[in-house]
């Protein structure tokens, strides 16, 4: 087996529902009597996986459904409510995500943004961009901040002419080019791309995959890669993990989660995809909203509800993520049905 | 494609940050109400740099035999006198030129330090929120609830008359105008994605404050700073005008036109002309600061 580079054990994360109360209406509750607990949204709850070392990883769900957030916890931006993050054989976890930023690890695990023309300062230069991580993270300045700037340009394809553009004076697929340049320049171990192509063209979008898939294998990086486009997924990714409602509901390997899905959720979200020589049989379709993440009855599958086989004991046992052959696994209670 | 897309991109690439600023300069100088009044401000600036040689007269020297001269043009005007004279002989033009020194001191370095005291307090409760939002913004409630000319009537009465406590004075009021603007900025500037990025890429969170926000609030700001700069030369007029702001052997147009309003049935142009100044003025800054706003708006730009 290859080495794990990541290791998430039962990690949760839960905001407050709403807002706070004020600090008159607290007053009014204590006095009131009475334990105070505000309604909370699970946001990510019980979440495990590993990612070993050169995978790539990919992450899929509806919106709302608690991938964001899961991405903001390993990246260290949020603190986790529970459970552990491990890179390496550093447990991150305890370290505050405002201190993070001054951790030596804080370049080992960087991020590339949906939006590069929106995650890259509009004052910046792309040079002043691509350079400012390595003058943080590594405390390159002079010559050696230049020519490690011009080294990660020219390994993501961005022209050195460029280099003293704006990001409003480049392209999409510059731009693009951009911000994976500035996230590779410091040579972490873990790249989460988070939707990196879904703001482009689609002739772009496939370059721009291309120069991911050559980085990834120059620098020997792992990926956690972000998406709802399905077949990027399937295309790029190793393993997939499947999210609803904050919780992992499939995972395995990505050609056979997208073949012989196991998870209801799973085979709705294959279902939609459009496909060129559909036989006329009918899509699985959902229906009915997804249930409220705010205090879930922890006795009630997530899925129950909008998931077309439900049934009572649905409704009284949280089906437990369970190990299938061939490194998968789900949380359905009738996965091994549907695995036959 | 997409490299014939980049060679030609490459092609057209000039060195950006010179493009960059000259793209905003020909935004600005593309309106001519731009070029105008950014025009008329330099003017003054020399105006006022250098008063003693444009000056045809001495602006204190007093000869009471020729007052309330009228201005160049009218029935009993004499040469030399182009704006006519006071009831106390002196020269209104020269008068109006030296009181440009007090209008212009007290424009920037009033505007500057409300600027100062105003964005770093704005920038702090749009970036931080919470708790340092509320003092802030609540201060900033209290702080307008005043009215503005009382107020600054009233700490130039404590601090003593003169240049400096009007630009107190002018700081202290108006430095929630800078507050308010700068926190809604920032705030809207806090949840941009580049804030995250730079939190990924190990910048705390002064730092992200300071570099990453603060040249992407700056535009409103330098905006925000020449408008500014109009209130203030109203509001040192204000305090001249009811005697509070220097003594009244310095020419100030607010001065001027307190003295004229005594006299406006025998000599007019007394008052009419630093009114006419601090109107131009006044105009001036505003015109130059919306298009300041226009020109340097990234959002706009694009």
């Amino acid at each position: 087996m290859t080495t794990t580079l990541l290791d998430i054990t039962e990690l949760a994360k839960r905001f407050p529902a709403g807002k706070p109360a004020g600090p008159i209406a607290r007053l009014r509750k204590r006095f009131a009597g009475g334990p105070e607990k505000l309604p909370q949204v699970y946001a990510v709850d019980d979440v495990s996986f590993t990612i070993a070392q050169g995978e790539t990883v990919g992450l899929v769900g509806e919106s709302g459904c608690g991938k964001s957030t899961l991405v903001r916890v390993l990246t260290r931006l949020l603190d986790p409510t529970d459970g552990g993050i491990k890179l390496g054989a550093r447990e991150l976890s305890h370290t505050p995500a405002r201190r993070f930023a001054r951790d030596q690890d804080r370049k080992r695990i960087q991020m590339v943004f949906q939006d590069a023309g929106e995650s890259v300062n509009p004052r910046f230069t792309a040079f002043e961009a691509i350079a400012d991580p390595l003058r943080r993270l590594r405390g390159l300045s002079g010559t050696n901040l230049r020519h490690k700037v011009e080294e990660a340009a020219s390994r993501c394809g961005l022209p050195l002419e460029l280099l003293t553009r704006f990001p409003h004076q480049l392209s999409g697929g510059q731009r693009a080019r951009v911000g994976i340049a500035r996230a590779v320049a410091v040579e972490p171990d873990l790249l989460v791309l988070d939707e990196p192509t879904a703001a482009l063209d689609v002739s772009v979008q496939v370059v721009i995959l291309q120069l991911l898939q050559r980085l990834k294998r120059e620098l020997g990086m792992s990926y956690l890669f972000v998406s709802h486009d399905l077949s990027v997924v399937r295309l790029l990714c190793d393993r997939v993990l499947v999210m609803y409602l904050g919780k992992i509901v499939e995972s395995g390997p990505a050609r056979a989660v997208f073949d012989h899905p196991l998870h209801p959720y799973t085979q709705a979200l294959v279902a939609a995809v459009p496909s060129i020589n559909e036989h006329g049989h009918t899509r699985l379709r959902l229906t009915g909203e997804p249930r409220s993440p705010i205090d879930p009855d922890p006795n009630v599958c997530r899925f129950y509800g909008r998931c077309p086989n439900g049934v009572d004991r649905c409704k009284t046992e949280m089906p437990a993520l369970r190990s299938f052959p061939g490194g998968r696994e789900a949380a359905c209670h009738f996965a091994e049905l549907t695995a036959q | 494609m997409a490299e014939v897309a980049l060679n030609h991109d490459a092609a057209v690439a000039a060195g950006p940050p010179k493009l960059r600023r000259r793209s905003a300069l020909r935004a600005l100088l593309a309106q001519p109400k731009v070029v105008f009044a950014g025009g008329f401000i330099v003017l003054l600036i020399l105006l006022a740099l250098f008063a003693p040689v444009i000056a045809p007269h001495d602006p204190l020297d007093q000869d009471l035999l020729s007052g309330t001269l009228p201005p160049a043009g009218f029935a009993g005007a004499q040469p030399g006198y182009w704006l006519g004279t006071d009831d106390l002989g002196r020269d209104v033009l020269s008068r109006l030129i030296y009181g440009t020194r007090v209008a212009l001191t007290v424009a920037f370095v009033a505007a500057f330090a409300a600027a100062l005291l105003g964005t770093v307090l704005g920038l702090f409760a749009g970036f931080y929120g919470g708790a340092v939002d509320a003092i802030v913004s609540r201060l900033v409630e209290i702080w307008m609830a005043f009215p503005p000319v009382l107020l600054s009537i009233l700490i130039v009465a404590i601090m003593g008359s003169g240049v400096r406590s009007v630009i107190v004075a002018i700081a202290i009021i108006d430095w929630t105008r800078f507050a308010r603007v700068v926190r809604a900025e920032t705030m809207a500037q806090a949840k941009a994605d580049y804030v995250v990025a730079a939190r990924v890429l190990g910048f705390g969170r002064l730092a992200i404050l300071f570099r990453e926000i603060l040249p992407n609030v700056a535009p409103v700001l330098l905006a925000l700073v020449t408008l500014e700069m109009g209130i203030a030369v109203i509001v040192e007029a204000i305090l001249s005008f009811v005697g509070l702001s220097v003594s009244s052997d310095t020419p100030t147009w607010g001065g001027m036109i307190a003295q004229g309003r005594q006299i406006i049935y025998q000599a007019w142009w007394v008052f009419a002309a630093p009114l006419a100044a601090l109107f131009a003025t006044v105009l001036a800054f505003n015109q130059l600061g919306d298009g300041l706003r226009r020109a340097l708006d990234p959002v706009m730009q694009r």
